[in-house]
């Protein structure tokens, strides 16, 4: 079996790491080595691994660090923030890091902050994360109490402050400018990009955004090497990845695999196939925001460069399988529904026209559609897309909607010609 | 009036962030807490504290899906309406309790127990259906399991 490092420590009872149990199987270990580094070789070591932002798109960690302002003229203080707001439809794995090894994320951002040379840490949850709030904020302290946080850091001169933030609900905060007007006590709304939150951040401070299972990645990286990290991958992306299966499979769950593992193998070797009676019609690769992929798509690797080939993206990478006995039609209103629900309303195509994809939708879902419906989709398909709106979420939501149109054309002509929904 | 309780939890979370009007997502929570909502008051009260106008602060306390700006019952039922759980069942679940409780989304059944209202994607997607009762997470949910549940909160009905 191959080696497992985020996850293989975990206790199989649920509870979560103590930290004399994170610290027997080598934690704390890479903060050591990691103190007695300078910053830019931490920042080159991650750049190397090639560790890709876990938070969707899959940007180079160390890349991301590089445009930090460094040395005693860089404005201050900095931060450093880890975003497990975790509000993707389909995604339940940083849940799952922060529940059973919290350890491992605040040791991965402290050494993460050692490489910007942060002075401030935030870990940004989600409310309904209730255990993992418990858990998080019982490891903070315990680590504040094992000076592995707070001031003069294990006697290195370096010192960070961390705190647990709770959000109050709404999906836009998990995008990185709306989460830093969300911590600023704002309406969450994202800001412009130029300049970038490592340049003008938090308060206007030089700020880096990762997301939990970026962060849970870094103290491996730092313990055993690059080469080793890039070497636990089957593509060109570092690492292994949680990915995640639900829907109607026999054994919905997350497990770590090599990066690169296929849809396959994560199917029918993790999830146990489908269920008796159902079939695999479609799936969702990585979250709401990602196009549609179909069973001619089972062999794709999971990963940042590959799934693109085919027309989607990773994304979250925890999948979400679609069966003949749901409705395709009704899918896209579910998630439509959802964007509508969370846009942050900043600006008017993405305010106005995500109602309106919805009740289309919810018109033909219930045999209401009528001629001049699906150009009217593809019309907010261009409308909605690319550069069109303020930030990513618009276009996100026209990813799936988009995929649909084209793969279900028969089934949402049916439903405007017979007047019904054929699934009910 | 702000409690003295309410006084005394709101200063303590000042101290933990930079400016004022940072805490304000903390305070409403802790107000919440305390009445059950967030009422008109609250927020003229808060935002004299945190320095802000009622308004701003009001702007701030509508945005968030989980601070509420109308009374709810003594339970909020918070059920998960995304799509891993609208595979799931969320359809049937929902209208079990619709029927239950005798109540839609968004409102608040007659005895004043239980709000019920929908929420995004909880992450229980493997354990699919799920819902939240206050702040307990329950999932693999049945018709029968939701009898069970709304029982053991009080419901007699
Ligand atoms: C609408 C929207 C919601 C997002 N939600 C999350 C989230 O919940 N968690 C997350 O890590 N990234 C989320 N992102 C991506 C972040 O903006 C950001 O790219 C990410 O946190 C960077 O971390 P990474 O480089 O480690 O992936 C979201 C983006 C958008 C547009
Ligand atoms: S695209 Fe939607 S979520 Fe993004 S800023 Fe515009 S209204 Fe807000």
């Amino acid at each position: 079996m191959s080696e497992r490092p985020l996850t293989q420590n975990m206790r199989p009872d649920g509870e979560a790491l103590t930290i004399k149990e994170y610290e027997r199987t080598g934690g704390y270990q890479a903060l050591r080595k990691a103190l007695k580094m300078p910053p830019k070789e931490i920042q080159e070591i991650v750049k190397n691994s090639n560790l890709r932002g876990r938070g969707g798109a899959g940007f180079n960690t160390g890349m991301k660090w590089s445009f930090v302002p460094m040395g005693n003229d860089a404005p201050r203080p900095k931060y450093l923030i880890a975003n497990a707001d975790e509000m993707e439809p389909g995604t339940f794995k940083d849940k799952m890091l922060i529940e059973l090894n919290p350890h491992q994320l605040i040791e991965g951002m402290i050494i993460s902050a050692l490489a910007i040379e942060a002075d401030i840490a935030y870990i940004f949850l989600r409310w309904e994360y209730r255990l993992a709030a418990a858990r998080a904020q019982k490891a903070i302290t315990e680590a504040y109490e094992n000076n592995y946080l707070g001031k003069n850091i294990l006697g290195s001169g370096f010192s960070l402050e961390m705190h647990l933030h709770i959000s109050a609900g709404r999906y836009i905060c998990g995008e990185e400018t709306a989460l830093l007007n969300a911590l600023e006590g704002r309406r969450a709304i994202p800001r412009a990009k130029p300049p970038y939150p490592q340049i003008c951040g938090l308060w206007g401070k030089p700020t880096v955004v990762n997301n939990a299972e970026t962060f849970s990645n870094v103290p491996h990286i730092i313990l055993r090497g690059a080469d080793w990290y890039k070497g636990l991958s089957r593509s060109t992306d570092g690492g292994t990845k949680i990915y995640g299966m639900s829907g109607r499979v026999k054994k919905p769950g997350l497990w770590e695999l090599p990066m690169g593992t296929s849809i396959r193998e994560i199917l029918e070797g993790n999830a146990g196939g489908m269920q008796e009676g159902y079939e695999l019609c479609y799936l969702i690769p990585g979250g709401a925001s990602t196009e549609f992929l179909t069973a001619e798509h089972l062999d794709v690797k999971m990963d940042f460069d590959s799934v693109p080939k085919v027309g989607s993206r990773m994304g979250t990478g925890t999948l979400v399988v679609i069966d003949d006995k749901t409705c395709p039609i009704g899918v896209l209103h579910n998630l439509e529904k959802f964007f509508a629900r969370e846009s942050c309303g900043w600006c008017t195509p993405c305010r106005e026209g995500l109602p309106w994809v919805t009740s289309i939708l919810e018109a033909i879902e219930n045999g209401q559609g009528q001629a001049g419906d699906i150009e009217m989709l593809a019309t907010h398909g261009e409308s909605l897309w690319l550069g069109r709106t303020f930030c990513a979420l618009a276009p996100g939501a026209m990813e799936p909607l988009r995929s649909g149109l084209k793969l279900f054309k028969s089934e949402f002509e049916q439903h405007i010609i017979e007047k019904r929904c054929p699934w009910r | 009036m702000l409690s003295e309780k309410e006084t005394h939890e709101i200063e303590k979370e000042l101290k933990q962030y930079k400016t004022r009007q940072a805490a304000g997502v903390e305070a409403l929570k802790i107000i919440q807490r305390s009445r059950g909502w967030v009422d008109d008051e609250g927020i003229k009260d808060l935002s004299a504290i945190l320095g802000m106008t009622p308004d701003e602060l009001d702007g701030v306390a509508t945005f968030y899906n989980l601070i509420f700006r109308k009374p709810v019952g003594a339970h909020v039922i918070l059920i998960c309406d995304t799509v891993s759980c609208w595979v799931m069942g969320y359809e049937k679940i929902l209208s079990h309790l619709k029927n239950r409780l005798g109540i839609g989304l968004g409102e608040t059944s007659p005895d004043g127990l239980f709000t019920l209202l929908p929420i995004p994607c909880l992450g229980a997607c493997d354990k699919a259906p799920a819902m939240m009762i206050d702040e307990e997470l329950y999932w693999n949910l049945t018709p029968e399991k939701i009898d069970e549940l709304i029982k053991r909160y009080g419901w007699k009905g």
